[in-house]
């Protein structure tokens, strides 16, 4: 018995490296701790009330925004595990397969666990605020969506001390990921955690693209809307498209190694080049998906601090558009070598290069918005400065890549990696930094240091193109990445060791900025006006943070930049009109379903993890409860009374 | 500034009328969204098709599809699934004229219809798998499999999902709630015919052919 429990016990830890057990002891203790201070200070009905079961909109951006923060953190220490060992030629610090594993989840994680809900945050925070609105379309399937997220990303990252971490690459490419190669769980791990997550970011696309058809305050053209929200709409419509060939070829893999399908293996006529060809089609519009609300974040931010309108309106909304709409076909440029002959690389050559126009025209305008400006440098013009040339920079080097014959050469080199760092941390990374800069007084009601800010913005700058210049040279100079060590005699050593400290810089600039929050939380600057950037759009007419119900009346929109506009007409004179008598508001009440029906979806995944099947049916049946609990209750919502909603506005000192 | 941009809008309905209109705004909210998860559906589906296509002759030198699929079977299922379709319209007709027994009387039939397509689905499998055909024989029939069963497994959550719909009208009776739930089931129900006349053609027809 004991003996059947150690052997089992074996296997089912990750034992035998001390880096771990490391991180076992830390998790142990992270949790107690937890448990005791929501103990000690009696949280726990406060935690679920106010949060677990919230269905607004803005708690839910927030808890996206922790999450997500969390998951940069632990990419980041993968990301800083691997320059370690590749700081000098033969270190002993990782081992291959350690190696393997600690690119497969910072990649992973970096761009569905941190990316992705950093951008669920932002669209969270802002979009119905943006609108005038007073939440999304369908606010409880939002809150499923988050936790769906939350579970499937603890399920990803549990691999790392129970069963064993993936370690066939972010996109796990058969027949590597097959059962004949990766017979261990990790594989498991990774389709159950993508799975689940995925399907929530699916029903986000889906509520956002509602969202913004259907609930935009009165009068408020779609032409008229601000480019973030724009940008927004672009993003769901491509998470429409691009998310179902997700959640089809990862499910294809999991039925190869469950059943022993043939979909992907090198038997029995499977064609592993179609999961590439299947996981690219989803890839690419990926990498626009995350991109694009990045864009919008930065045209709010560059007419706000430019005091002007944003250049070329027009030209940004056709741009985005374009942009989304090519997306969906370039996927090939991610495997030109695959031979698929001269024609098609010729086409998906010239699709990718393409995409370079509408980008162009968005580099240009956000230029010509500048141009004359009355330019504040506060931090999240900051960041937006610094993402114009690094784009231009990484966009150029993409363009190269997409020279197919060239890309011969290119393909898997170090300068690869160079190319998509420089467009995910100096366009994606940058833009949402930005927007978390931008619209933290919005959230929290206070703004975030300026001078640590600096700091974190500058060592974080300096550290990118320490790190990430010398691997253009890298990869002409022949070093091919998901290599875990090197010899002195390929003459690669100085540029690396730079790179090494190029990437600890950016590590500091991280630290910068969790003392820049800590230290703002106590110091930072109060926002008592609710617009304390003299902004442009609705989301600044409503007091920081905004009341639960957002908007007291709805506002009625004739022209771009609305709130710009009313400011103006204030000033000259010509005030709003009386504020009408309150009405009721019409607010769902919030439910504890959706945290446990993900939970279950958890359960469920986990047993699929390891075959367990009792545990996978028993979390499947959890989930149908929860879906008709869901379906038989009717009593979902509730109305604000007026005397509620006047004595929250009169706490922010707007009597109505 | 010839205008204020932002006033606030006075809708100057009294508080009872703005309630109603929200409700109804709700399902209509609803609906929409339905139908852009059936997008999604839809190309869930259109995925698991191109993968057939890649496949399809990939039999390994097991069984194809001209020996395995039987004509009357997959007439039968398609016959059953049809007429379902038809009855689940009926069911709606009957709600129109909001006569609630008539309605829940054809929910019922459509979803008896329904439990036979799977039942003949499953013993088709079953059979399949005894004659040595197998999800793991070939690349081919793990495609067949997959695609069918995925829309198999659509049908079945379908049959739960209806019966708690009924079961929610025999208690609430047609109400603007549970007039949305039966539009978008019956949404669903034709989607899955739409889908299978696909399989129909695509799978079995050019299977046998
Ligand atoms: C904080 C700065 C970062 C550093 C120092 C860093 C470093 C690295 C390193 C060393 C690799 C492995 C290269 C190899 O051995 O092939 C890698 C791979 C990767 N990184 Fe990063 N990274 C950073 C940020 C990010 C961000 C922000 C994202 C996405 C939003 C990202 C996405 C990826 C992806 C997708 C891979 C490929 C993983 C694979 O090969 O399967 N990284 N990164
Ligand atoms: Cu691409």
């Amino acid at each position: 018995m004991l003996t059947k429990l150690k052997d089992f016990a074996s296997t089912f830890f990750v034992t035998g490296d001390p880096l771990i057990y490391g991180a076992d002891v830390a998790i142990v203790l992270t949790t107690i701790a937890i448990v005791f201070v929501l103990t000690y200070f009696k949280k726990w009905t406060w935690l679920w009330k106010e949060w677990l079961t919230s269905v607004d909109h803005k708690k839910i951006g927030i808890m996206y925004l922790i999450a997500s923060l969390l998951m940069l953190f632990r990419g980041g220490v993968d990301a800083l595990l691997m320059r370690t060992q590749l700081a000098l030629p033969n270190i002993q610090f990782l081992q291959a397969d350690h190696y393997n594993e600690i690119f497969t989840t910072h990649g992973t994680i970096m761009i569905l666990f941190m990316a992705m809900p950093m951008m669920f945050a932002l669209f969270n925070i802002v979009v119905p605020l943006q609108l005038g609105a007073r939440d999304v379309a369908y606010p409880f399937l939002n809150a499923l969506s988050f936790w769906l997220f939350f579970f499937g990303a603890m399920l990803f990252n549990l691999s790392f001390v129970i069963g064993g971490s993936p370690d066939a690459g972010w996109l796990s490419y058969p027949p590597l990921s097959e059962m004949s190669h990766s017979p261990g769980v990790g594989e498991n791990f990774y389709i159950w955690g993508i799975q689940i997550s995925g399907i929530g970011s699916l029903a986000t696309g889906i509520n956002f693209l509602v969202t913004i058809l259907k609930m935009r305050a009165p009068g408020m053209k779609l032409m008229n809307m601000p480019l973030f929200s724009w940008s927004v709409l672009s993003t769901s419509v491509m998470i429409i498209f691009a998310f179902p060939i997700l959640t089809i070829t990862l499910a294809l893999l999991f039925v190869d190694r469950f059943l022993g399908a043939h979909f992907f293996t090198m038997t029995a006529g499977g064609n592993p080049m179609m999961y590439v060809n299947l996981i690219w089609m989803w890839g690419h519009p990926e990498v626009y998906i995350v991109v694009i609300p990045a864009f919008g974040i930065y045209s709010e931010i560059v007419s706000t601090f430019s005091k002007k309108k944003i250049f070329g309106y027009k030209s940004m909304v056709f741009s985005m558009m374009i942009i989304s709409v090519l997306s969906f076909f370039t996927w090939v440029h991610h495997f030109f070598t695959m031979g698929a002959g001269a024609d098609v690389n010729t086409f998906f050559a010239i699709s990718t290069m393409a995409i370079g126009i509408p980008t162009g025209v968005k580099i240009f305008n956000w230029l010509f918005t500048m141009f004359r400006g009355r330019i504040q440098l506060k931090q999240p013009m900051l960041w937006t400065l610094a993402f114009i040339p690094c784009f231009v920079v990484g966009g150029a080097t993409g363009v190269m890549l997409a020279v197919a014959p060239a890309d011969y050469q290119y393909h898997n080199s170090y300068f690869l990696i160079a190319h998509f760092h420089q467009v995910l941390i100096g366009g994606v990374v940058f833009g949402y930094l930005a927007g978390i800069y931008y619209w933290w007084p919005k959230m929290f009601g206070f703004k975030l240091d300026e001078k640590l800010g600096k700091w974190a913005f500058w060592t974080w700058n300096i550290g990118f193109y320490v790190c990430f210049m010398p691997q253009y040279a890298l990869g002409f100079m022949g070093m091919t990445r998901r290599v875990y060590t090197y010899g002195w005699d390929m003459g690669w050593a100085p540029l690396n060791l730079v790179s090494s400290i190029g990437a600890f810089l950016m590590g500091i600039g991280f630290i910068f900025q969790v003392w820049q929050i800590s230290y703002s939380i106590k110091y930072g600057e109060r926002d008592t006006t609710g617009d304390p950037w003299n902004a442009r759009t609705l989301e600044w007419s409503i007091p920081s943070p905004a009341p639960m119900y957002n908007f007291a009346t709805v506002p009625h929109v004739s022209e771009q930049d609305a709130w710009w506009a009313e400011k103006q007409a204030r000033e000259a004179g010509k005030r709003a009109a009386a504020a009408p008598a309150l009405e009721p508001i019409h607010m769902p009440k919030n439910s504890g379903i959706p945290i446990i029906m993900a939970a279950f979806w958890f359960v469920a995944g986990f047993g699929f993890v390891f075959s367990w099947i009792w545990m996978a049916v028993a979390g499947l049946l959890g989930v149908a409860a929860c879906l008709l609990a869901r379906s038989f209750q009717y009593d979902t919502d509730y109305y604000i009374p007026v005397d509620e909603i006047k004595r929250t506005e009169a706490s922010f000192g707007r009597g109505i | 500034m010839a205008h204020t941009a932002v006033h606030q809008a006075s809708r100057g309905q009294t508080a009872a009328h703005a309630h109603a209109a929200e409700h109804h705004d709700q399902e209509g909210l609803k609906i929409l969204g339905f139908w852009i998860f059936l997008v999604t559906d839809c190309l869930l589906f259109g995925t698991l098709f191109a993968a057939y296509v890649v496949l399809r002759t990939h039999t390994d030198g097991g069984p194809n599809g001209k020996e395995l699929f039987e004509v009357p079977g997959f007439v039968a299922e398609t016959f059953i699934l049809l007429t379902s379709s038809f009855t689940s319209g009926l069911a709606a007709l009957a709600m129109n004229q909001g006569k609630r027994n008539q309605l829940l009387g054809w929910l019922a039939v459509t979803a008896l219809l329904g439990a036979c397509f799977v039942g003949f689905e499953v013993s088709e499998f079953a059979k399949m798998a005894g004659e040595g055909a197998t999800i793991s024989r070939s690349a081919f029939l793990s495609a067949f499999f997959t695609l069918v069963g995925t829309h198999g497994l659509h049908v079945s959550l379908g049959l739960v999902w209806m019966t708690a719909i009924m079961l929610q009208l025999r208690r609430r009776g047609i109400t603007a709630v549970t007039r949305r739930k039966v539009f978008v089931i019956s949404l669903y129900w034709h989607f899955l015919d739409a889908v299978w006349i696909f399989l129909f053609t695509v799978v079995y027809l050019m299977g046998v052919m």
